[in-house]
């Protein structure tokens, strides 16, 4: 059943377009995260969500009520906010049950749901306390008990995370997840992080001006990024995006990159249209496809290839190297094992996982194969 | 540098005696007869204390024929500038609130007019509120002075609570809104709990603009119904006869009073009123 | 029911908007167009509501009063503008010494502003009269010739609303010149300190030019008390000697309520209101430009 229908959804603010005919259809159950760089359009789309905003056009449902002339409080959400948005002269319980007491919710009933979610967060502590006494984690965890209390058929997330330091926010965002998967509720949750996106994700919506750009499981959107920008966007370090020519070959179709003595072949993938050949073609390979020569990709040794590649720079992060290096002439980066020893400005070999080629139309940007 | 020093703090210390000689005079001559003002001048220490200026000043002193002192004036204004006082500041929370953080259709528009009330002289709306005082019969009284300004009022109110409701994040109202709170209970609840600073900055700015104003109540109220500004200026020309110096630098002294304790209670909030209303 | 209850939850909250959002329009524009239009009328005690064009306006500048006011009015603006914006920058400058006691010396200096006109006015009227202020204090003192009696000379009586007025506001133009001074980085000045700059070049060269904007508002808003101007005059002088101090604030006074012209006191109300907009328009102008520069550097 879907939880939550946008159907062609436009905003305008004066003659700027905001969104440009947002579609998404979200699943009870389902941890949608709308992802983007800022000014994208995610928040506005939350907010359009919440009913804080009024669309432009197009329709909102809820649980396939029609929404769009509902106001915010009786639309059955929660949400939490990025500020977290806690009344500052109230205690942590008056935080929580100040939504119970406009809908005029009885004392008694009041006392069991702040027990409820204060033991589910542990923060039965802090209950008494303002919030001007409490760390960055625990007004987290209050703005998420705020929402939690109203057991809503939607919860709204506008990026609860991004004002925590590193650590807590590693910490916050596994407790989410945890979250999510005990109580089931359907979650959309608006972030520019996109580490956030996969590792709390079931859905993921790439947003970049105005658009979705892209809407699948994180597998997809990581492997089978719907094109360029999704493709750049997502990962870090970003997947590699190199200009190529696609000729045709006795084992299928071969991406060429560069030009005479450095040019490096790498077999394209077979799905690619007959069309492509001979046409220039952006091919897209994450990083960690690029390895020491003695990697195994997967549990298919054959799909890999070893390129000879000259070395510019390597960065050692601890658990791996990144490597700045050439292939083809084409700037493009790597992740090796971190006990490996690379001379700089000399050719080493690497070892390719040809499995997880993507290729790009390079005049609209999209996945061709 | 150390020389330089000495020369701050000596120029500073003259700056104080001539800021604070007028002040000075008033409360020296208050405590001296009028013979001895007029043998030895305003500027002089007083040769025996007579607290009985003070009590002439409030109860028997003759303004324009009325000998009742000043107790009547000082009566009219604190009823003139209580209520109006409280009621503008309330409207200015009330519409700064709906304008920064409500926010309505053209709320920007509205803002732009109300606060161009700040800036219009007051001579310009002399002629239309004798016509409204008229009409409401509330000409010559206090609740006409109470009237009008309250209705001056919104404009400095709605300014100043604006621009600091403008700091408070506009998640809050969003959380509100989402916890199915609506205007009144987010203005009630969240907002008003937020306000002390802005409120005591209102009050003291209103309380004392209004308490000093004379243009109004010089024109809207007459005789007894004056507040005391307007009486003070009647007495300076009652007596310009047979000036009583001391007991009129007693009834200078006590009108100027609650301004000036209001000011000393609230320095520091005066302070951020001025800056605030002023800069932005 | 919940249908009502719900249009009354959506009616109140516009009604508690509205009704003073439209009392206060009525009360900015409304009464503003009702004063220009009777500005255009013969109305003398009542309003009348007839049309003589700019005749109003054209016997009013005719007027003696009005033509000593509005020179009276060019004079004191200067004056009053540059001994208050001199006294205020002063006193910040000062203040700005990092003195012991700074809150005692900011508090003594800003309470005249806590003082009604009325108060000063009167006040200073006595220590400026020659008979029993300042003039006897000296010539008690022994300077039996010393003579400071501006109140009482028809040249001079106007310097003497001048003084008053300085007395009160010089702590508003203080109060704003220190906190423009406390906003400049401190790095500013310690960049000065090691250029081998002094304490007065520091100023001169770094600080002030710095903070221009604030001398910018600071005359903006002197100007515009300098144009209200009302009170003061009437507690100090009266207009007096004679007319030698009338204001046009007085003129407008004067026409509408002792002489009962509506008509005629309106057109000096406008004219009022026209020396204030010659000096907001341009400051608005000045803002806007402000802001849209800042918002390009940002």
């Amino acid at each position: 059943m879907a939880a939550l229908s946008i159907r062609n959804v436009y905003k305008r603010f004066g003659l700027v377009e905001v969104l440009k005919g947002i579609d998404l259809e979200i699943d009870s159950g389902d941890f949608t995260v709308l992802v983007g760089p800022s000014g994208c359009g995610k928040s506005t789309l939350l907010n359009i969500i919440a009913g804080l905003e009024k669309a432009s056009a197009g329709d909102i449902e809820i649980g396939e009520t029609l929404v769009n002339d509902i106001p915010p409080k009786d639309r059955d959400i929660a949400m939490v906010f990025q500020s977290y948005a806690l009344y500052p002269t109230m205690t942590v319980r008056q935080n929580i049950t100040f939504g119970m007491e406009c809908r005029r919710v009885p004392k008694a009933r009041q006392d069991e749901a702040v027990e409820r979610v204060a033991k589910l967060l542990q923060i039965e502590p802090l209950l008494g306390r303002k919030p001007g006494q409490l760390s960055g984690g625990q007004r987290q965890r209050v703005a998420m008990g705020r929402a939690l209390v109203r057991d809503p058929r939607l919860f709204l997330f506008d990026e609860p995370l991004s004002n925590l330091d590193a650590k807590l926010r590693v910490e916050m965002r596994m407790e989410i997840k945890q979250l999510h998967a005990r109580i089931g509720s359907t979650i959309v949750y608006v972030t520019h992080d996109q580490i956030e996106a996969m590792t709390m994700a079931t859905r993921i919506a790439v947003m970049h001006q105005g658009a979705v750009q892209q809407f699948a499981d994180p597998d997809t959107v990581y492997h089978r990024p719907a094109n360029l920008f999704v493709a750049r966007f997502m990962g870090a370090p970003p997947m590699n995006t190199l200009p190529a020519r696609l000729e045709g070959g006795d084992a299928g179709p071969v991406a060429v990159i560069g030009q005479g003595e450095d040019a490096i072949r790498l077999p394209a993938p077979p799905a690619v249209g007959r069309e492509w050949l001979g046409k220039p073609v952006v091919l897209g390979i994450r990083p960690e496809c690029i390895a020491e020569p003695a990697r195994i990709f997967g549990d298919d040794p054959a799909a890999r290839l070893v390129v000879s590649a000259p070395v510019e720079m390597t960065e050692p992060t601890g658990a791996e190297t990144i490597v700045v290096l050439r292939i083809g002439g084409e700037k493009a980066l790597a992740r090796v094992a971190p006990d490996i020893r690379l001379p700089i400005g000399a050719a080493a070999p690497f070892a390719v996982d040809t499995r997880r080629i993507c290729l790009f139309d390079p005049e609209t940007e999209r996945l061709i194969a | 540098m150390r020389s330089t020093r000495i020369a701050v703090y000596l120029l500073v210390t003259v700056l104080t005696a001539i800021y604070l000689l007028p002040l000075l005079v008033v409360a020296l001559n208050s405590l001296r007869t009028t013979q001895e003002i007029f043998a030895n001048g305003m500027i002089g220490l007083p040769r025996a204390l007579s607290f009985g200026n003070f009590a002439d000043a409030w109860s028997g002193l003759c303004i324009a024929e009325h000998c009742t002192g000043i107790r009547s004036y000082m009566l009219n204004s604190f009823l003139m500038t209580l209520p109006a006082t409280i009621l503008s500041t309330f409207f200015g929370a009330l519409l700064g609130y709906a304008i920064s953080l409500w926010r309505f259709r053209g709320d920007l528009w509205v803002f732009g007019l109300i606060t161009l009330g700040v800036f219009l002289p007051e001579q310009m709306k002399l002629v239309p509120w004798v016509l409204v005082l008229r009409d409401l019969g509330l000409y010559n009284s206090v609740g006409g002075l109470i009237l009008i300004h309250v209705v001056q009022g919104i404009s400095f109110t709605t300014l100043f609570c604006r621009n600091y409701y403008i700091g408070i994040p506009p998640e809050l109202v969003k959380a509100a809104r989402i916890d199915g709170a609506g205007f009144f209970r987010i203005f009630w609840r969240i907002v008003l709990p937020l306000s002390p600073p802005i409120l005591i900055v209102t009050i003291i700015w209103q309380f004392t603009g209004i308490w000093n104003e004379y243009l109004y109540g010089v024109t809207f109220a007459s005789g007894e119904h004056q507040p005391v500004t307007a009486a003070l200026i009647a007495l300076a020309v009652t007596v310009s006869e047979a000036p009583q110096y001391g007991v009129q630098s007693a009834a200078v002294l006590i009108a100027a009073a609650p301004t000036l304790f209001v000011y000393l209670l609230g320095g520091k909030y005066f302070m951020r009123g001025l800056t605030a209303g002023a800069v932005k | 029911m919940t249908g009502v209850r719900r249009r009354l939850d959506a009616a109140l909250p516009l009604l508690a908007i509205w009704v003073p959002v439209l009392i206060s329009i009525v009360y900015v524009v409304g009464f503003t167009l009702y004063t220009v239009w009777i500005s255009f009328t013969p109305s003398t005690l009542l309003p009348d509501y007839g049309w003589v064009g700019l005749r109003n306006y054209s016997a009013i500048l005719a007027t003696r009063n009005w033509q000593i006011a509005a020179n009276n009015m060019a004079i004191y603006g200067f004056c009053f503008l540059l001994l208050t914006t001199a006294l205020g920058l002063s006193l910040a400058v000062l203040i700005d010494q990092k003195l012991r006691g700074e809150n005692v010396f900011r508090t003594i200096f800003l309470y005249p502003l806590a003082v009604s006109f009325v108060v000063t006015g009167v006040v200073w009227g006595w220590l400026l009269n020659p008979g029993i202020g300042i003039q006897k204090l000296v010539v008690g003192l022994g300077w039996t010739d010393f003579r400071f009696d501006w109140l009482v000379d028809r040249d001079r009586a106007l310097y003497c609303i001048v003084l008053a007025g300085a007395w009160q506001a010089s702590g508003f133009a203080m109060a704003l010149f220190l906190a423009g001074l406390r906003s400049v980085d401190a790095d500013l000045m310690k960049a000065a300190q090691i250029d081998g700059a002094g304490p007065l070049r520091t100023y001169r060269r770094v600080i002030l030019p710095s903070i221009w904007p604030i001398f910018i508002a600071v005359f903006v808003i002197l100007l515009q008390f300098a144009i209200k101007t009302f009170d003061l005059a009437m507690a100090l002088t009266g207009g007096g000697p004679g007319i030698a101090t009338v204001l046009p604030s007085i003129v407008v006074y004067d026409f509408m309520f002792q002489r009962g012209l509506l008509g005629r006191g309106s057109a000096a109300a406008v004219l009022l209101l026209l020396m204030l907009l010659a000096v907001l328009l341009p400051y608005a102008v000045f803002r806007r430009w402000q802001h849209v520069r800042n918002a390009r550097n940002a």
